[in-house]
């Protein structure tokens, strides 16, 4: 059991141990990173694709079809025989467009998301880096994912482009607020910034979703994720019906591919942070921590794609209301909720808190309600 | 209530998601090349000509009035004749171009010998435009055991009718004349 567990972290360290007998000992820092470097570059890419695959045989199934099915068994080559496709296609610059800006975009914009994954604890022990600042980290990288989707859609010289990176760019900054806000109950009940702290403080069956406070940060962190990364119902940067392909509509080929990886990459490490900060991360009895860590996080990728075959896109105004209107004050509340549960002692603090909640959910909720105009009654002038 | 729509509109999806493993009712592509949906026995697709025993004694007596009554002009016949260059009651060439042919039917509605139907052949794509789809008379001859396979119930009233025919016109062939 202790070695399933350990598999990866053992593997590391046979592979380490090996090198070390004929490489000098200054190097073997290099080569630590380099291995955790390499394991996380073919991870990242290699999700991805199968992501693509999942998500199209789950919204296959939703829409009562099998999705892909042709190419290998269930279609399980389907995302090899995507990628010959897409490497294999012409690439086409617009005439206009800024040659260097649109080349940049898709090429850096991979980058945040691949570094992100070096925080995510995918199991005990099994985390590239423990940086103390791992969540700010984390929160810092994947804002920056919009800079590139402007730069993009600058580049591009395109109309469609342009209003899809503004939208992008506005939906962002609404959305980052909640999201920063949304996990500072957990950083205050856990006292520090490491995403390997927060897992270990969730030891046992404390996981912060079982506390009043954590289930709706678990919402709004898990919601806002949605956001971050333009999934479905929140893909307005990208909206097909109305700006073409919003950002990348200029893109083609393989630059395109980059930035549906980088779009998946995301999906899957903000399922794996909002596993880590609320779920417990790789917590959980029986199995070994990494398969724990992946049963959490796919879950959420589900729920993500379940979302994307349910959910009709928002509307501009739709979604900049949810944001300031519903979010940022729950969020807001969940802190002083949070802190009022740190404060109390044990037996009571989940349902004083728990009140609380219900009492502000309740208030957000009829101040959030649908104004109905009143009906309007019509009298002829001469009947006064 | 306010809301409530999101998750009911959740609830639809997953119920539509399990039920495509176990309900053939949410799952109705038919895989095509592996599986088939029976054919209709009124479907038609592109005619053949039909003999009763051997592929030599085919119905049609080369009477052109399929040919003449086709709208695209796909058909084309050649009257068979023997050494002397007496015209006989069969064809030398009978072709049909089904890069042409419409699927119309109205070659089987109008040959008074029962000798042209419509199959239900449709798998019949070819690599070339011109040549490869233009049937000769060989390829086109399907048998009358072929034809009460696909289309039972017309082959019995036809065949029914054939009988009628041959009745009718067997006293004077039974009869010694000249």
């Amino acid at each position: 059991m202790e070695t399933i567990d350990q598999a990866f972290v053992l593997g590391k360290r046979a592979a380490l141990n090996w090198m070390s007998a004929f490489l000098p000992d200054w190097t073997m820092v290099f080569v630590s990173i380099i291995i955790s470097a390499t394991a996380i570059v073919i991870f990242g890419p290699v999700t991805m694709m199968y992501l693509t695959w999942f998500e199209r045989k789950l919204v296959g199934r939703i829409q009562n079809r099998f999705g892909p099915n042709r190419v290998g068994p269930w279609g399980l080559l389907q995302p090899i025989a995507d990628g010959i496709k897409m490497l294999t296609k012409e690439d086409i610059v617009p005439e206009h467009a800024d040659k260097f800006a649109h080349f940049l975009a898709p090429v850096v914009i991979v980058i945040p998301a691949l570094l992100i994954f070096s925080v995510v604890p995918f199991g005990r022990g099994m985390v590239a880096v423990d940086l103390s600042i791992g969540i700010l980290f984390f929160l810092a990288l994947s804002s920056t994912t919009t800079i590139w989707i402007f730069v993009a859609s600058w580049g591009s010289r395109n109309k469609f482009s342009l209003l899809g990176g503004m939208r992008s760019v506005a939906q962002m900054i609404s959305y980052e607020i909640p999201m920063v806000l949304s996990v500072v109950p957990v950083l205050l009940v856990v006292g520090s910034f490491s995403t390997v702290s927060i897992v270990e403080a969730q030891s046992g069956w404390n996981w912060f979703i079982f506390t009043p406070w954590g289930i709706a940060g678990f919402l709004v962190f898990f919601l806002t994720g949605v956001a971050e990364v333009n999934r479905t119902p929140f893909d307005l940067p990208e909206g097909e019906s109305e700006i073409v392909a919003g950002f990348h509509t200029e893109y083609s080929g393989m630059k395109f591919a980059l930035f549906y990886m980088a779009e998946f990459m995301n999906a899957f490490s903000i399922s794996g942070i909002v596993a880590t900060a609320y779920l417990g991360g790789w917590q959980g009895p029986w199995l070994p921590s990494w398969a724990w860590f992946f049963i959490k996080t796919y879950a959420l990728v589900f729920v993500m794609m379940w979302f994307r075959g349910t959910f009709p896109r928002l509307r501009v105004d739709q979604l900049m209301g949810f944001a300031w209107k519903v979010l940022l004050p729950l969020t807001l509340a969940n802190i002083f909720i949070a802190a009022l549960w740190l404060n109390l002692e044990s037996p009571k603090n989940n349902l004083i808190s728990a009140l609380v909640l219900v009492a502000i959910v309740t208030i957000i909720y009829w101040a959030n309600r649908p104004e109905v105009p009143k009906k309007r009654i019509y009298r002829y002038a001469y009947e006064d | 209530m306010f809301g409530l729509g999101v998750l009911k509109g959740m609830w639809v999806t997953f119920k539509n998601f399990v039920l495509s493993y176990f309900s053939k009712d949410h799952l109705v592509t038919v895989q095509y090349p592996e599986e088939k949906i029976p054919e209709k026995e009124r479907f038609r697709n592109f005619p053949f000509l039909i003999y009763d025993d051997k592929p030599e004694d085919l119905r049609c007596v080369s009477c052109d009035i399929c040919a003449k009554e086709c709208p695209p002009k796909c058909i084309t016949i050649v009257r068979d004749s023997d050494a002397q260059g007496k015209p006989l009651k069969r064809p030398k060439v009978f072709d049909i171009d089904f890069s042409i042919c419409m699927n119309c039917g109205i070659c089987e509605e109008v040959c008074p010998f029962d000798a042209i139907f419509m199959d239900h052949e449709f798998e019949i794509a070819e690599f070339g435009r011109f040549e490869d789809l233009n049937y000769h008379k060989e390829d086109l001859l399907k048998s009358n055991e072929y034809f009460a396979k696909i289309r039972p119930q017309d082959v019995a009233r036809i065949d029914a009718k054939r009988r009628e025919k041959t009745k009718k016109t067997e006293p004077p062939q039974t009869t010694p004349t000249t």
